[in-house]
């Protein structure tokens, strides 16, 4: 099957040792481990874009593969952010809070660390209680299971209700986006449990390692993405390829006819949403320890929509499109924002990129979309000389099906 | 002859228009069956109605040995039980080989985690090249199926019917845009299908189903308007109304 | 008494001036017979000279407590004669108390200004009150009837009935009866005369009444051994159902009828204090990290007298058993009690009624902008099947529109006229232009325009935030729709609001106007239907779509303006606004101007029902909703007003 798998798919050798490389490349140039040429923040930086690469090849495996623009991924990227978030936070305070008790004649009761600890922690939003929601927040292994779990439940629940009543198109994505909007609103209360809009924070300290400089720790969590993301273009490609990815690409095309083909079209795209939804939980729980806070804007609907627009423009329906678009846009959106681009002087007016990047990005956006709808990853078409077919029309009918000028896929 | 399928006291309204009105229907397996009617005549919504694209207002559906109704079950559903359909406008996954669309409709478990799993096996790729041989795209399996010309397409859909082995067939138009030889080749395998399984084609063209030498169902504003042999409900006086008299 | 005596007060102001004049003089002398009381006020003496001068019934007296009040009465230290006196930079100037005239201008030693004490000068302004009820200036018996509203006290239950009869102003007698009944069903003498008071006010629902009836029913917290049976009892507590063990505990522990619980910290603190050698309480602290350890070292502690001892919970199950908790009224009556815990009932009742209309006008209004908002988008949506992304920004850019008027045309009214048709000019033209250069390329791509219309909109925020600023903008209405219309104390609804209101019924009504009844809205039907057939019949679908999105785009520009006057204007108004809107449109259903209605009404009142029932969130309120929404498809994925047919099959 691997064999089979790989002669389908020769983008992924292609991909595994391009990830290589850069690994490779990064590891000796950082800090700890080579020569120092690129500063530890960097790392952070690029490790950050594995794990957002990571989440686009997801959103392409559910838009571009599966035909549902989801505008909620980065929903289950920031549950993922936040589970692991809840343990680096709980055992980091209580940590704490422990040494600061220690000083104490008499030594402190389990209770009082663990309230000691809760007063730490939500005493920005006025409490100091655990809410039910941080009942597994002590144990690491229990923690990483919900990286998995919220998001999949979530997913599984939002999904099994969509798809079952049949919301395709336009309208899946709005309720998509009502979703996201309703988890962050729910978020930014300060009785949600997770702090309100203080989030969480400090999970770049990473409990047990203290000692160890963040310079290595940012090599282990850049090694950690790096694994993860060729693990899951792996699984990514194997999903998409063989006769799943027919089916699955059936559905994008033309859910209908592939209903009267006896496939039960819902429960793909259940199992296409949540596995997607997991990885993107994963791909939070690497990416928030590098950033070292999470807060529920970061779930607002409009990152997922930022989402949408890497996979476009990196090219929808390839899983190294979305790779490319997801490093290029984020990479090239701190550039201009982090103010490493020149200000054009124009005499009468100096355009500053901080400013005026968002728009060069919407408006760069719309052009990728009216003049390259197969996005950067087209270009490979020219490389390998993949000619379009001579057809006519589209390929299906459904709201998500390849449109005439996206021509062949892989 | 068992009976396969019964329909019986079937409407369906769109808006206050009754597409199919109190309609009744049976077939056998195996057996052959043409349905013919003018425009508007409910033959589309009919085949809707047995794969549960549309539910009507009333009437039942039963379906097998078991008399299970297909009124209560999904589309994918009706597809598993064995109820085959060929659309009138040929529907391939153009973005996909001919082999790929051929096995997805090749008959095996259908469920997530088994299309997962599945494996290739030689007894499928033989199925594939038999099917192929069958519709005559041998040449073109490793083809996209959007590259196809609209006949080869409608082989195409054929085959797909054929690979999901159902047991009742529905066949929309199965001869339009293709030559003679290939309308020939058309009647024969839909008689060969027939000779196993229950088979309903709607067609327009009489001398097509003339050709088919079976039962002929006359439907009209969404009833049975006459059933027999096609001399016989071509000699039927409201038939010949229903198609010359306006 | 006191009434017929006011009575006689107030026809002494119509005498005529000359026998004022000597009663006047009448006023010194019976000053002069309390001259020590006057000169040196007290609370306890005040009292009596206030009795004398009511019962003098002699005209200047209002006047002169009034000066009283306000420290102008000096006294001269020669005779002890009070006069009205003012600091000059000659000395003081003192005026007859009788005549109102200067009589002299004398050295500050000469006399000594009467500085009455808070006490006193509250005194003072109360027996004022009952002369200002009957003053012949209107504004001071208005300024009367307010200050006892404001602090109702039980003497002036007399002076108030006294002053209604004679009231010429009806507003102002309605006002005085209805105050003299608010304050006899607390102050009057007789039972039976109160219940009556509050029996009359149980029709009402206003803030006063409310607060009358909560102020008759106030009650204590009691605890004894047994039920008391000479007090108005409220309630008796169930421990354990209606009270908890720790509340009533401490209510125990509160009334010194029970030691206090030591607390764990409490417990660790005395351990701290007591650590000798290395142990406390002859436990090592080593192992007084475990609470059981920590409990047996503090008995052991007790035990040795070195602490209190602890409460255990058998002695506060035993003191919870011995005891009763109570509640007390306050008003010994159990009768009128009885009567306002009815009349409060009704009233309540008439309020939460009362409130459900409010809710409903809120509700309403929030329907009128989602309305305003959704429907462009509905018809965009509709006809052309196109999301529009950008949707929200047309609404900022409206409001924008209006705030630029503004500082160009300082009246609001005129800015306002000029800007809601300039704000549809400048959407009308940035829908059309959004249209031919971008949307109509990717008609059957609805993903994909989505995504597109997105890019625009990120654009257009970032732009407006580039000329605008991140803060608000200010949208300031007409001063004609300040304030708002009040029905009484619990219904009232703003100006801006009804203006909205009637902003989307004016929209609603034009736009069936031009679907149903112009060609365009022909065209547009036919295009929605069919635009294929639409084309053959000659319709230009291009140039519908263009128009149609035009309008859409217009209307959101108007919506903008409408909402800038009730909200800030920032450039983000247009994003809070837009998932809303989405809503709006796939609750009411597509392509149905009706749908919209439904779906805006729908979502307006249940946000604000939802914020109805947890006031203090409107964020949880927005997440139910959503969720209520996600819930709504569910069971109809059409919308409300789902068109039907083989059209809408698939």
């Amino acid at each position: 099957m691997k064999q089979g798998l790989l002669s389908r798919n020769p983008s992924i050798l292609w991909f595994l040792a391009a990830l290589g490389l850069f690994t490779l490349g990064i590891t000796v140039l950082s800090e700890a481990t080579g020569t120092g040429l690129i500063s530890t923040s960097f790392v952070k930086t690029l490790g950050k874009t594995l794990c957002l690469c990571l989440i686009a090849i997801a959103m392409d495996v559910v838009w571009g593969y599966c035909g549902i623009l989801s505008l909620g991924h980065f929903a289950f990227f920031g549950i993922g952010g936040y589970a692991i978030g809840m343990w680096l936070m709980y055992a980091r305070t209580e940590a704490i809070v422990a040494e600061s008790l220690a000083a104490s004649p008499i030594p402190p009761t389990a209770q009082e660390i663990i309230d000691a600890t809760g007063t730490q922690i939500f005493g920005v939003v006025g409490s100091s209680d655990f809410p039910l929601i941080w009942a597994f927040s002590h144990s690491l292994t229990l923690q990483l299971l919900m990286v998995l779990l919220f998001p999949g439940l979530l997913a599984l629940v939002f999904g099994w209700l969509a798809f079952r009543s049949r919301v395709t198109g336009v309208y899946l994505s709005i309720l998509t986006q009502a979703m996201t909007l309703a988890l962050s609103l729910y978020l930014f209360q300060n009785d949600s449990g997770l702090r309100g809009n203080n989030g969480l924070s400090g999970l770049q300290n990473i409990p047990g390692f203290e000692a160890v400089p963040q310079s290595q720790i940012s090599i282990a969590f850049f090694w950690a993405s790096a694994l993860a993301l060729g693990l899951g273009y792996v699984l990514f490609a194997y999903v998409t390829s063989g006769k799943m990815g027919s089916v699955v690409r059936g559905i994008r095309d033309n859910e209908g006819r592939v209903r009267f083909l006896g496939y039960h079209v819902e429960s793909y795209k259940l199992f296409v949403f949540t596995i997607t939804a997991i990885v993107s939980g994963i791909a939070g729980a690497l990416y928030y320890p590098q950033a070292g806070i999470i807060n529920p804007a970061e779930i607002a609907p409009i990152a997922s929509i930022y989402l949408a627009v890497w996979v476009a423009i990196g090219g929808r329906g390839r899983l190294y499109g979305a790779v490319i678009g997801a490093a290029f846009v984020s990479l090239l959106s701190s550039w201009f924002t982090g103010g490493g681009a020149p200000d054009i002087p124009l005499g009468f007016y100096t355009i500053q990129w901080v400013d005026w990047w968002l728009i060069l990005l919407g408006l760069s956006f719309v052009a990728v979309t009216l003049f390259f709808p197969k996005g950067i990853g087209g270009l490979f078409d020219y490389l390998t000389h993949v000619k379009t077919p001579f057809r006519v029309g589209d390929y299906g009918p459904d709201k998500g099906a390849l449109r005439q000028e996206e021509g062949h896929e892989q | 002859m068992s009976t396969l399928l019964e329909m019986s006291g079937v409407s369906v309204s769109f808006d206050g228009f009754k597409a199919i009105n109190n309609l009744s229907f049976r077939i056998g397996e195996p057996e052959l069956r043409a349905i013919i009617g003018p425009n508007g005549a409910g033959k589309t919504t009919f085949m809707d109605i047995i794969t549960g694209k549309t539910k009507p207002d009333e009437g039942r559906v039963l379906y097998g040995e078991k008399s299970l109704s297909l009124l209560k079950m999904s589309e994918s559903q009706i597809a598993r039980v064995g109820v085959g359909r060929k659309f009138q406008k040929p529907t391939v996954f153009e973005a996909q080989t001919v082999r790929e669309n051929l096995a997805m409709a090749l008959k095996n478990p259908r469920g997530p985690f088994d299309v997962l799993l599945y494996k290739k096996t030689a007894e499928g790729a033989a199925r594939i090249e038999a099917l192929a041989e069958e519709i005559g795209l041998t040449a073109e399996l490793t083809r996209p199926a959007g590259e196809l010309s609209h006949g080869q397409k409608q082989w195409l859909e054929i085959g797909m019917l054929l690979a999901q082995e159902p047991r009742l067939l529905l066949v929309d138009e199965p001869a339009a845009g293709m030559t003679p030889t290939e309308r020939e080749h058309t009647t024969d395998l839909l008689r060969r299908a027939a000779e196993k399984h229950a088979v309903v084609v709607v067609e327009h063209d009489m001398e097509f189903v003339r050709r088919l030498d079976c039962k002929v169902t006359v439907l009209h504003e969404g009833s049975v308007l006459a059933e027999g042999s096609l001399d016989h409900v071509t000699q039927n006086q409201q038939v010949i109304d229903v198609y010359l008299g306006r | 008494m006191l009434r017929a005596l006011l009575f006689a007060a107030a026809l002494c102001l119509c005498l005529p001036a000359s026998n004022a004049l000597a009663q006047q003089s009448e006023l010194q002398t019976l000053l002069q017979s309390h001259q020590a009381d006057v000169a040196k006020p007290s609370r306890s003496s005040v009292d009596a000279v206030l009795a004398d001068l009511a019962a003098s019934n002699l005209p200047g007296v209002a006047t002169f407590l009034e000066k009283w009040q306000s420290k102008d009465v000096w006294v001269r230290e020669s005779d002890g004669v009070f006069f009205f006196g003012r600091e000059t930079k000659d000395g003081i100037e003192l005026t007859s108390i009788a005549t109102g005239e200067v009589v002299a201008t004398v050295g500050k030693k000469e006399a000594s200004q009467i500085k009455p004490n808070g006490g006193v000068r509250k005194q003072l302004g109360t027996a004022l009150v009952q002369f200002q009820l009957s003053d012949p200036d209107i504004t001071r018996r208005t300024a009367a009837v307010d200050a006892i509203a404001k602090s109702p006290a039980a003497d002036q239950l007399e002076p108030l009935l006294a002053a209604i009869e004679d009231e010429p102003d009806a507003a102002l007698k309605a006002r005085k009866t209805r105050l003299a009944g608010l304050l006899g069903a607390r102050f009057a003498d007789d039972e039976a005369e109160r219940i009556a008071a509050i029996e009359a006010l149980s029709g009402e629902l206003s803030l006063d009444v409310r607060a009358v009836m909560n102020q008759l029913l106030t009650t204590q917290s009691k605890v004894a051994t047994a039920l008391p049976d000479d007090v108005n009892i409220a309630h008796v507590y169930n421990v354990g159902d209606d009270l908890t063990a720790d509340a009533a505990y401490a209510q125990l522990v509160a009334a010194n009828l029970a030691p206090a619980k030591i607390s764990e910290a409490e417990i660790k603190t005395a351990l701290v204090a007591n650590v000798a050698n290395g142990s406390a309480g002859g436990i090592p602290t080593g192992q007084l990290g475990d609470i059981a350890k920590r409990l047996t070292a503090y008995d052991a502690l007790a035990a040795a007298g070195t602490v209190p001892a602890r409460v255990t919970d058998a002695d506060v199950q035993s003191a919870l058993t011995t005891h009763v908790f109570f509640d007390v009224y306050d008003e010994p009556s159990a009768a009128i009690t009885a009567a306002a815990l009815e009349a409060r009932t009704e009233i309540r009742q008439r309020v939460a009624f009362n409130q459900a209309g409010d809710f409903a006008l809120d509700a309403l209004s929030l329907a009128s902008i989602y309305f305003l908002a959704a429907i462009g988008l509905a018809i965009t949506f509709g006809v052309m099947g196109v999301i529009n992304m950008a949707h929200g920004e047309f609404i900022m850019m409206g409001a924008y529109t209006g705030y630029v008027v503004q500082q160009f045309i300082p009246d609001y009214t005129i800015s306002i006229l000029v800007a809601l048709p300039l704000a549809f000019a400048v959407t009308f033209g940035a829908g059309v232009a959004m249209e031919r250069l971008v949307i109509r390329w990717l008609y059957h791509r609805p993903l994909e325009t989505l995504l597109a219309t997105f890019g625009i909109s990120i654009a257009l925020q970032q732009l407006a935030k580039n000329i605008f600023g991140t803060q608000a903008r200010p949208l300031t209405s007409p001063a004609w729709l300040d304030g708002a219309l009040v029905f009484n104390d619990v219904v009232s609804i703003s100006y801006i609001r009804i203006a909205i209101f009637v902003l989307a019924v004016i929209f609603l009504g034009l736009i069936l106007f031009i679907l149903k009844k112009t060609r365009l809205g022909l065209e547009v039907r036919a295009v929605t239907q069919n635009p294929g057939m639409a084309a053959s019949m000659g319709i230009n679908p291009d140039r519908i779509n263009m128009l149609t999105f035009g309008l859409g785009s217009g209307i959101a520009g108007i919506a903008g303006v409408a909402i800038g006057l009730y909200a800030k204007v920032t450039s983000e108004m247009g994003a809070d606004y837009i998932v809303q809107s989405f809503m709006t449109v796939v609750v009411g259903g597509v392509g149905n101007v009706w749908g919209t209605l439904a779906g805006a009404t729908m979502i307006g009142t249940l946000q604000k029902g939802i914020e109805w029932l947890n006031p203090s969130n409107t964020l949880a309120a927005q997440t139910y909703m959503i969720l209520f929404i996600i819930l709504f498809i569910q069971f109809r994925p059409k919308g409300i007003v789902a068109l039907k047919g083989r059209a809408a099959g698939d």
